[in-house]
């Protein structure tokens, strides 16, 4: 199989913009989208007529079209759409520099807005599972009797048997949480700013789905975030020092599931990021020593530590240890999630990741890591994902 | 425990005129910045509660506080969310003999408040309660049980009584879960109900084997590659034609949750959910019943057991191995 594609160094991204984080924005997810990416468009110096292109994810309630017209923009080339959540993140980007690369659009504009807190809880899971018989609804029908109903649940599920199979604990789990809160507690655009745990605290949190505690899934969220893709060379002529996309991949293996691979020999891995992760490094021509900070989609922290094994940031069950030693932290060999995360700073469905990677690369960022260069960004794990390898320009 | 129900109702009576333990003390004293927070969350905005000057210029002089905040004065704040962290007193004692009479719901029912006079900021609250009568069983529409009324008394650093409180709760033995059913012709609501599992052409012959008691396999009619859950197509060589063999239910735990929260109407939660290896070499999801939450663990040999669930529906479930 081939791992090299030719997305390299073709497109970048120009803009970022983002509302305000929180349980309840007050408004509409449609002016939510509006407002995200017009403050990405202004971030860029690019205007609406601009936009000739649109993606976002399938789970997005917000069609292009609409954010298009009400925006005033003008004629699209190109929109899509992304299926399988969060794993749609990254991927949006991919699909803006294919265009970009193609000459299929030349100013791509990708966003995620959502009331996820207010209006429409995804932690609450499956519960209003539709009774059709179609293959996504025969597919939780295994689970769904059994009460087996939440993300929480079937990342729990994974999460025991990687616990039995490497010898991880809570505490390891609880690690994540700690670092993602240390920087959020710096990060005046986070939710939980100014609001550090303890380890015990993660400890001393309830169970969700044992042995996942409260303080091992991420907080849910009202928010929008946009990015904007061009080419690389028109965005060395605008405003902001570009963030370059080295590469851009999706994944997903044979076994693959929509959170519930449960049937691979294995159960405990990642194949799919696993699969991304030997595409970016091909495209990008560098491997993971040539990464100074990451994104790592962390919805639920079980699968942060299979992340950093899948992507050869540690061995295989090595990062537990990785993370102990502190590697993960500000000042570590790979800082981790400086805006705080979506255990710390909002859940966007790993949107406000790639914000904060392309803060990086600009050097602007609240909790700057010294001298990032190259940074993997990922997208949600446990179904088909998508993952980016951005670097600094100039 | 075999307790006759002249018995428990004796046991019951030696509660009444007792005093719950030692006055409860405020943890502050009447202040300005609880009567504002309160004023706020209520929206209750009348001047007198938060206004310094027109606060004076009011018949009372100053600032008081709303008499319906007598009862915030001697909360617990956070602990009472954390029932190991309250001292044992009288009224937990007797809540804990029904509790094991199986009167272990709980519902307050009626509150009656009295207010001797406006409380000013500066005043310490205390609260003395008495256990005042218990009822004789009742029932009602969530089971029965017995009615407690508890009276507080509310006193100042002085000791002079500035309000009193009677608090009635119903210690009820809640109904069995009903079987499930569409509402019937008492309009009384259907019982929730686990989800179904939506039948298709591809899946819908493994539950109709269920619903006969049987756990099937698929097996490919080309290769003979066993596969589940069922699927059209065989990955090994394409073909669609297949047949199943009945499983012998036999299986090993290879991993497994305690599903706690969200409470979702109709499971019973906390349960566990495990994925189970069959000798078969298929893997199934499951629940594990028959056995204490904290017994089950990887590597647990499991043995099935097919089990109306509710009226309607049949799950393959899986117990202990014997
Ligand atoms: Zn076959």
């Amino acid at each position: 199989m081939r791992y090299e594609n030719d997305l390299r160094d073709r497109a970048a991204i120009v803009g970022i913009g983002a509302t305000e984080f929180s349980k309840d924005s007050g408004r509409s997810e449609l002016q939510l989208a509006l407002e995200c990416v017009s403050a990405a468009l202004e971030d860029a110096g690019l205007e609406h007529s601009d936009v000739d292109g649109m993606v976002t994810f399938t789970m997005d309630n917000n069609p292009a079209v609409e954010v298009n017209r009400f925006l005033g923009g003008g004629h699209l080339t190109f929109f899509s759409r992304i299926h399988y959540g969060g794993g749609a993140a990254c991927a949006t980007v991919q699909q803006a520099a294919m265009a970009v690369a193609t000459g299929v659009a030349d100013t791509v504009v990708c966003y995620r807005a959502m009331n996820e807190r207010s209006l429409n809880r995804f932690g609450t899971g499956i519960q209003d599972m539709q009774p059709e018989p179609t293959t996504a609804s025969a597919h939780f029908g295994w689970y769904a009797p059994y009460g087996l109903l939440t993300p929480a649940s079937w990342v729990a599920m994974v999460a025991r048997r990687y616990m039995v199979e490497f010898g991880a604990t809570s505490e390891d789990f609880g690690r994540v949480t700690v670092a993602a809160r240390r920087f959020a507690a710096t990060n005046p655009k986070a939710y939980f700013f100014d609001k550090p745990i303890t380890l015990d605290d993660h400890q001393r949190s309830r169970f969700i789905v044992e042995p996942l505690r409260l303080l091992d899934c991420c907080m849910e969220s009202d928010g929008g975030v946009a990015v904007v893709v061009t080419s690389l060379e028109r965005a060395r002529n605008l405003r902001c020092r570009p963030v370059r996309i080295c590469a851009a991949a999706q994944g997903a293996t044979n076994e693959q599931q929509m959170m519930t691979g449960f049937y691979a020999d294995d159960i405990t891995g990642l194949p799919e990021m696993g699969l991304v992760a030997k595409q970016l490094y091909a495209t990008a021509g560098i491997g993971p020593e040539d990464v100074q900070a990451a994104i790592i989609y962390d919805h639920f922290t079980p699968f942060v530590l299979a992340q950093l094994e899948e992507f050869g940031f540690c061995g295989r069950g090595e990062a537990k240890d990785f993370v102990k030693d502190g590697h993960i932290d500000s000042g570590g060999s790979l800082p981790i999630n400086p805006h705080g995360g979506q255990l710390g700073e909002a859940y966007i469905h790993g949107m406000n990741g790639i914000a904060e990677a392309v803060r990086q690369l600009r050097g602007k960022a609240v909790n700057q890591v010294d001298g990032a260069e190259h940074m993997v960004v990922t997208a949600g794990t446990g179904v088909p994902t998508s993952a980016l390898l951005l670097g600094a320009d100039g | 425990m075999a307790t006759s129900k002249e018995e428990f109702e004796a046991r019951l009576q030696e509660f009444v005129g007792l005093e719950i333990g030692a006055p409860e003390v405020g943890a502050d004293l009447v202040n300005e910045p609880m009567i504002r927070h309160w004023c706020e969350v209520m929206e209750d905005r009348n001047p007198v509660y938060t206004d310094p000057a027109a606060a004076k210029d009011s018949v009372h002089g100053g600032i008081v506080a709303p008499p319906t905040m007598l009862q915030t004065w001697i909360l617990d704040g956070f602990d009472m969310a954390t029932p190991e962290k309250q001292p044992m007193n009288k009224q937990r004692e007797l809540h804990a003999v029904f509790n094991e009479q199986g009167y272990t719901g709980v519902v307050a029912t009626n509150c009656d408040q009295s207010y001797d006079r406006y409380l000013t900021p500066g005043e310490q609250v205390s609260g003395t309660t008495v256990i005042e009568t218990i009822s004789e069983e009742k029932a009602t529409a969530i089971g029965i049980g017995y009615f407690i009324e508890t009276r507080t008394t509310f006193r100042n650093q002085d000791g002079e009584q500035v309000g009193w409180m009677v608090f009635r709760v119903l210690k009820f033995k809640p109904s069995a879960q009903p079987a499930a059913a569409p509402a019937g012709d008492d309009g009384a609501p259907a019982a929730p109900v686990r989800l179904r599992a939506p039948r298709t052409h591809d899946n819908g012959w493994w539950w109709n084997k269920i619903d006969e008691g049987e756990l099937h396999i698929q097996k490919c009619g080309e290769c003979g590659v066993l596969r589940h859950p069922p699927r059209p197509m065989c990955g090994e060589c394409r073909s669609i034609e297949w047949t199943s063999i009945i499983s012998t239910g036999k299986g090993v735990i290879n991993s497994y949750v305690i599903m706690h929260h969200p409470p979702i109407p109709g499971y019973g939660f906390p349960i566990a959910c495990a994925l189970i290896d069959l000798e078969e070499g298929t893997r199934i999801i499951s629940n594990v019943v028959g056995c204490d939450l904290d017994e089950v663990h990887i590597g647990m040999k499991v043995s099935l057991s097919i089990e109306n669930v509710d009226d309607e529906m049949k799950l393959p479930l899986f117990k202990p191995a014997q």
